[in-house]
């Protein structure tokens, strides 16, 4: 019952909020997100973890089933504890008032929590859509000059993916012995197929997954997503959105076709580690501070691709971890990307410079937050990459070692691009003329929220390990 | 006891939080004091920690203080390993740290970030202390990098100017280099013994190992990668130079006394693990002489009073290496400990110097400052005469027994270590003349500024001179005495695994040798400095004056390819090649469709013709099967 | 009279029609060679309907004309009013809904 609210409240709140006029809807939004934020809260805690299910198509045998496993539900929370931060921090300054927006918002989270809850596979392809609508009028609404064209790139791009994935679908389902799309059928009925089957439905789903994640060379829609698109929007898309394909992953495809991933997995880890090295390049000459963090967390998702098929068990942990962690991280960089955005007026780090000596409260929390992008030991970042690393480099896969030292390139390079960015945004002479109010109280919070988490999560990781292990 | 050690780091720790979150508030004399008073606790811990494993080695061991990572079969705890080692170097941090907390709150005084400043500062004794009482690998890399981040920002504390913050850039990601291999070593240890803690790692490798000596070797040379980072060995040394762009007693608290020292810690703490990769002690050793030979040749011909004394510890960090490579651990944290001292003080004091010419660095302004500045000269005077290794003062035993131990190894180590050991004379003992003596040759306004420093400023460098001339007599060579102190202290913590004693005469012969020689390389400077005339440099001179021209090859070989490439895969592969690709395939689907479109014409001729072909074909069709 | 002589006659009337259709570009002439075309088959089928002796395709007939007289007069007005617009009932120029 917890788990269906979780889907509702959004909904049903998002529903309304339509239909509300005026700054009402803002704190509408706020308190029904912190509503969803206690359910998972409830839901992350040992005693309350349940399932649930009713018949949704009986003619299909397609179950309305949820379950807040291990990495789903640390997903669950992360999606819960972004979206307060987002309006909280957007209080004094929305991007926008319109009722749409919120409406928008909450109907996205609604996808996303269905993705990460999902037990059945036509669910899970519902919910999957479902998450993209709204965020495709978000990102088509609000934004930069060139966002229609973007948009556009971005659906078509995942569109294409869900195409493929759904053609997977509707052949594994039809293998099913019983017509059911429950997932412990797939798994079996996955698991059983011969191996040129599962290698090509490794491909259908695999693609539709990686172009969400991104997947280096599926990237390519991603910068200029996140660079179009406003920054709450890039928030959702970047902290959760992309999670969604390393969570479909593990859940989808990693024990539902073995002998696909014994198949694929060199040339997948391969593209991870190619992607974090690539990405990390590519971030050190970008000029736009949001196309610098889209490809510094392409980089990120590459390690934890890489880790997740390293199919070792602290690997797997370490994905999990890293995966809320860097949405943790990626939040309170993208929430100072758009508190720069809005007093600065760009974001072309040519023109920016200074912020410590103007608003040293943004600085000192752009350096936090910056360290903790390049995994500096006591923030989350660390742990993460440590048990990724760890288990990269113990895994059974021959090349093992080459890909934990290639990807521990990437520590280098991040540090590389991470510190120029807060060179040159933070130190330096600042322009003159220029006046720039420090945070106001409502990005106070969250960026003090982002931080505390970050420390905690860095000093005593047990607090989230405790929700999965 | 020992379960108190938490306190150590908790008190700076506390310091960094206070100032750190009440940097607006907190009145500047407050948070000095506030500062100076963790460390000094810190201290009075460590004190009596040191004392007790002093007396029963048995007191020390593992204090387990909670679980860090806890996954699967990866188990990390954090705790803290309490042994004769640990406490030496707490003792080493939070003393000479103690003493240049005071001395900031005097050379800092006008500064507007002062507040920051000790924040900062304090986070660098927490994360130093850390990673020294680390009971594991994983422990010791938070301090590791922590120590690291404590340095990116207190060189780039004046954070307008944008050179300091490159060097602070550059610092951070050299370091970053070795951490790598830190981490690999680190993992790679984890694969082979299932564990990164100290007391469950050298009980498996003090018997000797199933292991290969190529892994060990791997392992080791990994680590050492790690040292070479952060304790600025060749090739990643660049960094620590530019690091002087920091306040001075930042230069003298992480870049001389304490954070570069930590490669020497983390291979002293590994001696086991070093005494079985014969294959890594030859190369710390090589790395090592080359450094401090080096580094001592640059430091011949600089100018800037922070710049000659970076290099220099880059040269005596060097020595330290050697002794590793050559087994004689004792002796590398013997040498880390005296150089701690006279090398503080020696920042200490240009610090002083520097204090009083107003922020002037060069060398070329500067002549005459004893006269106004008694006790800096003095005790300036005191750690040159140490770091050259006369007789008597600190450095000399410290050196002696390094060069002792070279000996033993191979003599070409020790004549190479012996030809550094006497640029070392020279070049210290040319900037000790150049500052305090002959003729000043600055402005008459700096002229009338010029004064001696505060009491604050002056007391640790009074007992910072006191430490750095008593301070050798802990660990007095077998010549002189049965008892070599530090070493027993230290036996049970590190194996000198594989040091030949030499006979007596022969270590008198040596000793007599290089002391003779440094006297009249101290001469010699005295005779170069009293023409005190700066010429235009040429030749050799001028590529040591530029500095081997090593940066400018890093950013030949590495940086510009490396940018150029990133350039490159930015215009080419990504934008017109992978997306150019994605592009390119919607470009042909509205191209075909386009193609497609022009079909339909508008033209209700063409619809009805076409519909009539259609028919007709379809009755063709239909006749065709029919029949 | 045998049945192929309405059979031809009535195939020569639809092909006139097709090809007015196809030929003519005045919407009028086009027109009334729809109306030939739907006579033709009228024909076949009252043909047809006598030589089986059932009446069913000779209602389709009456259907078909009026149906037929239904299509006249909203196409004429169509004609008419697109007259009023362009002047002209060339079908070719009737290509606005090119683009």
């Amino acid at each position: 019952m917890l788990l269906l609210l979780l889907i509702l409240v959004p909904l049903v709140t998002g529903l309304l909020s339509f239909t509300l006029k005026g700054s009402v809807v803002k704190g509408w939004t706020l308190f029904s997100t912190l509503v969803t934020l206690v359910l998972a809260i409830l839901v992350c805690c040992p005693d309350y973890a349940t399932s649930f299910q009713r018949t949704w198509i009986p003619s299909l045998g397609a179950q309305f089933s949820l379950s807040a496993s291990g990495m789903g539900a640390v997903l669950t929370l992360l999606t819960a504890v972004v979206f307060p931060l987002i309006f909280i921090s957007q209080w004094k300054k929305p991007l926008t008032e319109d009722p749409r927006f919120f409406g928008l918002m909450l109907l996205a989270q609604t996808g996303l929590m269905g993705v990460f809850l999902a037990n059945d596979l036509l669910l899970f392809y519902f919910f999957w859509e479902l998450a993209l609508v709204p965020v495709y009028f978000l990102c088509s609404m609000w934004g930069g000059p060139k966002r229609i064209p973007v948009t556009f790139k971005f659906f078509v791009y995942t569109f294409l993916g869900s195409l493929l994935m759904l053609a997977g679908l509707i052949y594994l389902y039809l293998q099913t012995p019983a017509r059911s799309f429950d997932w412990q059928t797939i798994a079996q009925t996955g698991a059983a197929l011969p191996e040129l089957a599962q290698q090509l439905l490794f491909c259908c789903f695999f693609i539709a997954f990686g172009i969400k994640m991104p997947i280096f060379p599926f990237h390519t829609w991603q910068p200029d997503t996140y660079e179009q698109s406003a920054t709450p929007v890039t928030i959702v898309l970047s902290a959760v959105m992309v999670k969604m394909g390393l969570f479909a992953t593990a859940k989808w495809i990693l024990p539902v076709f073995p002998a696909g991933v014994a198949f694929w997995d060199t040339a997948v880890m391969s593209l991870g580690v190619i992607g974090i090295i690539y990405a990390s390049l590519l971030a050190m000459v970008q000029s736009d501070l949001k196309r610098l963090i889209a490809y510094s967390s392409i980089a990120h998702v590459g390690l934890m691709i890489t880790g997740l098929f390293a199919q070792t068990d602290i690997a797997t942990n370490g994905v999990i971890i890293q995966m809320f962690n860097h949405g943790i991280n990626i939040t309170g960089m993208w929430l100072i990307v758009s508190m720069i955005e809005q007093r600065y007026q760009t974001r072309n780090l040519r023109e920016l410079g200074g912020m410590a000596g103007q608003a040293p409260v943004m600085a000192v929390a752009l350096v936090i937050i910056a360290f903790a992008n390049i995994a500096l030991p006591l923030t989350n970042g660390f742990i993460g990459e440590f048990m990724l690393f760890h288990g990269i480099f113990q895994s059974a896969h021959p090349y093992h070692i080459t890909y934990m030292v290639v990807a521990g390139l990437g520590i280098i390079l991040g540090a590389i691009y991470t510190l120029n960015m807060v060179q040159k945004v933070a130190y330096g002479e600042s322009r003159k003329g220029l006046l720039v109010a420090d945070v106001n109280r409502g990005e106070l919070i969250g960026l003090v929220v982002i931080i505390a988490l970050i420390l905690l999560l860095g000093v005593y990781p047990g607090v989230l390990m405790g929700v999965f292990a | 006891m020992k379960d108190l050690v938490y306190l150590v780091p908790l008190f700076p720790l506390i310091g960094f939080i206070l100032n750190g979150l009440f940097w607006k508030s907190m009145p500047r004399k407050v948070s000095g004091i506030l500062a100076s008073g963790a460390v000094l606790a810190s201290f009075a811990v460590s004190l009596l920690l040191f004392f007790e494993v002093k007396s029963n080695p048995e007191a020390g061991g593992v204090v387990h203080l909670f679980d860090f990572i806890r996954a699967g079969d990866l188990h990390v705890p954090f705790a803290f390993q309490v042994d004769a080692l640990s406490c030496l170097f707490l003792l080493i941090i939070t003393g000479v740290g103690f003493l240049i907390h005071v001395y900031s709150t005097g050379y800092m005084h006008d500064d507007a970030g002062y507040t920051k400043y000790f924040a900062f500062l304090n986070l660098f004794v927490f994360s130093m202390l850390l990673l020294v009482l680390g009971a594991n690998y994983v422990i010791m890399f938070i301090g590791w990098e922590g120590v690291g981040l404590a340095s990116y920002l207190l060189i780039g504390f004046w954070y307008k100017r944008r050179d300091f913050t490159n060097a602070g850039k550059k610092a951070f990601i050299m370091n970053r280099i070795g951490d790598l291999g830190f981490l690999v070593g680190m993992f790679l240890t984890m694969y082979h013994f299932g564990t990164a803690g100290y007391a469950e790692l050298f009980p498996q490798l003090a018997g000797g190992t199933q292991v290969a000596t190529g892994t060990m070797n791997a392992i080791a040379i990994c680590f050492f990668i790690g040292a070479m980072g952060k304790s600025a060995q060749i090739p990643l040394y660049t960094w620590l130079p530019d690091a002087m762009a920091g306040p001075t007693p930042v230069s003298a608290l992480i870049h001389a006394a304490t954070m570069v020292t930590a490669g020497i810690y983390m291979i002293a703490r590994s001696s086991v693990l070093y005494n079985l990769a014969p294959a890594a002690q030859t190369l710390i050793a090589i790395i090592g002489l080359a450094t401090l030979l080096l580094a001592a040749s640059i430091a011949l011909k600089q100018n800037d009073i922070k710049k000659v004394l970076a290099y220099s510890t880059v040269s005596q960090l060097g020595y330290m290496f050697l002794a590793l490579g050559v087994g004689a651990y004792t002796g590398a944290v013997f040498h880390v400990m005296t150089h701690a001292f006279f090398k503080a003080l020696l920042f200490l004091g240009a610090g002083s110097v520097i204090h009083a010419m107003g922020g002037e660095q060069d060398l070329r302004k500067m002549g005459g400052l004893g006269k106004y500045m008694r006790i800096t000269q003095v005790t300036f005077l005191l750690a040159c005469l140490a770091i050259a290794g006369i007789p008597g003062f600190s450095g000399f035993f410290s050196k002696d027994e390094i060069l002792a131990a070279a000996f033993a190894k191979n003599p070409i180590y020790y004549y190479l270590a012996l030809g550094g050991a006497l640029m070392t004379a020279f070049y210290m003992f040319r900037l000790y003349f150049f500052t305090f003596t002959g003729q000043f040759r600055g402005t008459s306004e700096q002229q009338d500024h010029l004064h001696e420093s505060p009491a604050s400023m002056t007391f640790p460098l009074i007992v910072l001179a006191i430490l750095s001339v008593i301070g050798g007599y802990v660990g007095l060579p077998p010549v002189m005495s049965e008892h070599h102190l530090l070493a027993e202290y230290l036996a049970p913590v590190v194996s000198n695994f594989n040091v030949h004693h030499l006979s007596h005469s022969t270590e008198w012969l040596l000793m007599a040798c290089s002391v003779s020689l440094i006297v009249l390389m101290i001469i010699w400077a005295y005779v170069y400095c009293r023409k005190g005339t700066f010429k235009e440099d040429n030749g050799l001179a001028r590529v040591l004056a530029n500095k081997w021209y090593v940066d400018e090859l890093y950013q030949a070989v590495v940086v510009k390819p490396m940018k150029g490439l990133a350039l490159v895969l930015d215009k080419y592969a990504e934008r017109k090649g992978i997306d150019g690709l994605v592009n390119g395939a919607g470009r042909l689907v509205s191209w075909g469709s386009g193609r497609l479109r022009l079909l339909q014409n508008g033209q209700v001729g063409t619809y009805i013709f076409g519909m009539v072909i259609g028919v007709v074909l379809l009755l063709i069709v239909g006749l065709i099967l029919v029949g | 009279m045998p049945i192929q002589n309405y059979l031809f006659l009535s195939l020569m009337l639809f092909t006139i029609g097709v090809m007015g259709v196809l030929m003519r570009r005045n919407a009028i002439i086009v027109f009334m060679s729809i109306e030939l075309m739907l006579n033709a088959v009228n024909l076949l089928m009252v043909a047809f309907s006598k030589m089986f002796g059932t009446a069913d395709a000779q209602i389709f007939v009456f259907f078909i004309m009026v149906v037929a007289a239904a299509e006249v007069a909203v196409g004429l007005a169509i004609i008419v009013m697109v007259y009023r617009k362009i002047h002209s009932v060339d079908i070719n120029i009737l290509n606005r809904l090119k683009n």
